[in-house]
């Protein structure tokens, strides 16, 4: 019962025996413990145990081993979604990196009204998807969109109808996603260039190197660490991504838009093939666990080294 | 570029960068402006403007019946009573659910970083994980869960489906934010014969305004833009405004109307605008306090 001092360490003086205030701590944190144990937890073990079984309107247990990840893999929609993740997640990782981090080296140039800038760039990020879904379905649309705007200026040959084409239409999603999210990315860059020792670029214009090298060489170098963390919140942004298709093209034209998070939600829920619709559901968490793990190892790593 | 500024002459060049610098900014904004721009430029047209006019034309006087019928008349779904019962419904599931969720955060943060006992680590780095998975691994089970409970389809089911898988985030903010207290602090209190809660709320509460702050800011604009969780646990009468918003624009008897769709999107987002436009620091100390450590 004396493990729970004060994380100083030592033992504490006070009388030993029970006492309500030893127990409290465990008392308290009971209930989140139960919450993250079975909702968590619980329900991941549960739908593993479904996805090897033949669940389909109704959860059963009749074990079927892999048989639902060989449907799904078989499944020609599944194999859209996962294309299509990977086409929209590299290029929203890409271009939201980009634009991060060429905007935060702009903006960390002394620029007047800083302030005003950076809550513009930032703000589609407190806004929902589905608005951010709605808002570029009808910029993109090509009947009252863009390309209307463009043919009215003059340009009659103008043509930009990616949303109803299949096989551009990912790129829709993906010019929405970047909207959303570059902001984020320059804000977390721009406080990491923020928190560069001023010295060591003093010491580097002091030994003749440009404005461009010391950002190459020694600025960027240094922010690996936000770098890293970008990457991972931008990809877990990805994998989940839902909201965004469902709004901007409710996976159509046809599934040519789909994404893993839509197919499972449309096969769990209006399909009745629950079995199959677990299987996708952990297909999309071993993604996010092959991100996730190596992070928070090197991340918990780093911490302990600190110390 | 931080500091070469200062005591270099500025050149024609270093002139002509900067206009340049100024310049790509500007456009940059306006980028980020336009979808903004042009939902309240549509918003306020009529329809014969909406139709005949581009994007960027403004209308030729300011119309807000397309706000009113966003409002009040529109159909999402099966029902024509506008956005506004559902707008309400967000209310009614954000607010206890950002109230229960912090509340447990602080106090889980609070035992995590200050009583520390065997396990309780480990125990932190299974919720963290919580904060990571895709929900798509839960969402059945939760589903069934609350049949169970009796409160399926109903704004007290999203209540406790945003509670139990908010409380991972909160519990790593506050857990974050009290690392940084001496434990000496707490250990004096004890001999003074101060006990777990009297700790709580005279030394650790008053110190907590700022992470409260990002908490619940945090809190509120991830539940209110949750779409996952309305649109696989609202019933009809339950939705939150953004399964509402998603069903008007897909709703497609009487013909498309742009404008309101546009009104009703901007009436959407505007509760988190506002919270962003005059609390933006803590939001984006939320946004950062998981990824930039410190």
């Amino acid at each position: 019962m004396n493990t729970n001092t004060p994380h100083s360490g030592s033992k504490s003086a006070r009388p030993s025996g029970f006492s309500l205030t030893d127990w409290m701590p465990k008392i308290v944190l009971a209930p989140t413990m139960v919450i993250a144990l079975v909702c968590i937890y619980g329900y991941m073990i549960w739908t593993a145990v479904l996805s090897f079984t033949n669940s389909r309107m109704l959860p059963s247990y009749n074990f079927v081993g892999w048989a639902q990840y060989e449907r799904l893999f078989n499944n020609d929609r599944w194999m859209v979604a996962l294309t299509n993740l990977g086409i929209f997640g590299s290029l929203f990782i890409l271009i939201c990196l980009f634009l991060g981090v060429m905007l935060a080296i702009f903006l960390d140039q002394k620029i007047r009204a800083e302030g005003v800038i950076r809550t513009i760039y930032l703000y589609p990020m407190a806004i929902s998807f589905i608005v951010t879904g709605t808002a570029w379905k009808w910029l993109l649309n090509p009947t009252n969109g863009i390309q209307k705007l463009m043919i009215d200026m003059g340009f009659v040959n103008f043509k930009f109808d990616w949303l109803i084409n299949p096989h551009m239409v990912v790129y829709c999603l993906v010019i929405a996603a970047v909207w959303q999210a570059s902001g984020f990315v320059m804000a977390l860059f721009l406080a990491g260039l923020r928190g560069v020792d001023g010295d060591l670029i003093k010491a580097a214009h002091l030994d003749g190197a440009s404005t461009f090298t010391t950002y190459r060489r020694i600025i960027l170098p240094s922010l690996k660490p936000v770098f890293f963390s970008a990457l991972v919140i931008l990809a877990h942004i990805a994998i989940k991504s839902f909201d965004l298709v469902q709004a901007l093209t409710n996976g159509g034209p046809g599934y040519a838009s789909d994404l893993p998070a839509n197919f499972m939600y449309t096969y769990t829920f209006s399909r009745s093939q629950i079995g199959m619709g677990s299987a996708s559901a952990m297909v999309m968490l071993g993604c996010i666990l092959a991100i996730l793990v190596p992070y928070l190892y090197s991340e918990l790593r780093g911490e302990r080294s600190e110390k | 570029m931080k500091n070469n500024v200062v005591g270099r002459k500025t050149s024609g060049v270093d002139k002509a960068l900067r206009i340049a610098l100024y310049a790509t900014l500007i456009l940059v904004a306006g980028f980020y402006l336009m979808p903004l721009v042009v939902m309240l430029i549509t918003s306020m047209k009529d329809a014969e403007e909406v139709r005949n006019g581009t994007l960027l034309s403004l209308p030729s006087y300011i119309h807000f019946d397309s706000w009113e019928k966003a409002w009040s008349s529109a159909c999402t779904g099966s029902s024509c009573h506008g956005i506004s019962p559902y707008f309400m419904n967000s209310f009614k599931i954000v607010i206890p659910a950002v109230a229960i969720s912090t509340i447990l955060g602080a106090i889980n943060g609070y035992v995590i970083s200050l009583w520390r006992f065997r396990g309780s680590n480990l125990f932190f780095a299974a919720l963290l994980l919580g904060c990571f998975i895709p929900f798509q691994v839960v969402l059945l089970p939760m589903a069934r869960t609350l049949g169970w409970l009796g409160i399926a389809s109903s704004t007290t089911g999203l209540v406790f489906v945003h509670v139990v898988y908010g409380v991972a985030f909160t519990t790593l903010f506050f857990r974050n934010f009290y690392q940084s207290i001496p434990g000496e602090l707490i250990k004096a209190a004890r001999l003074d014969g101060a006990g777990f809660f009297t700790i709580f709320y005279r030394i650790i509460l008053p110190v907590s305004t700022p992470i409260i702050v990002v908490t619940v800011i945090w809190q509120f604009t991830q539940i209110w833009n949750d779409f996952l969780f309305g649109v696989a646990f609202s019933g009809f009468e339950s939705q939150p405004v953004t399964v509402a918003l998603n069903n008007l624009v897909n709703t497609s008897f009487g013909g498309k109307e742009y404008n309101v769709d546009m009104a009703a999107a901007v009436i959407a987002a505007l509760p988190t605008l506002i919270v962003y436009v005059f609390a933006g620091k803590y939001f984006v100390r939320g946004l950062t306090a998981g990824a930039v450590k410190g």
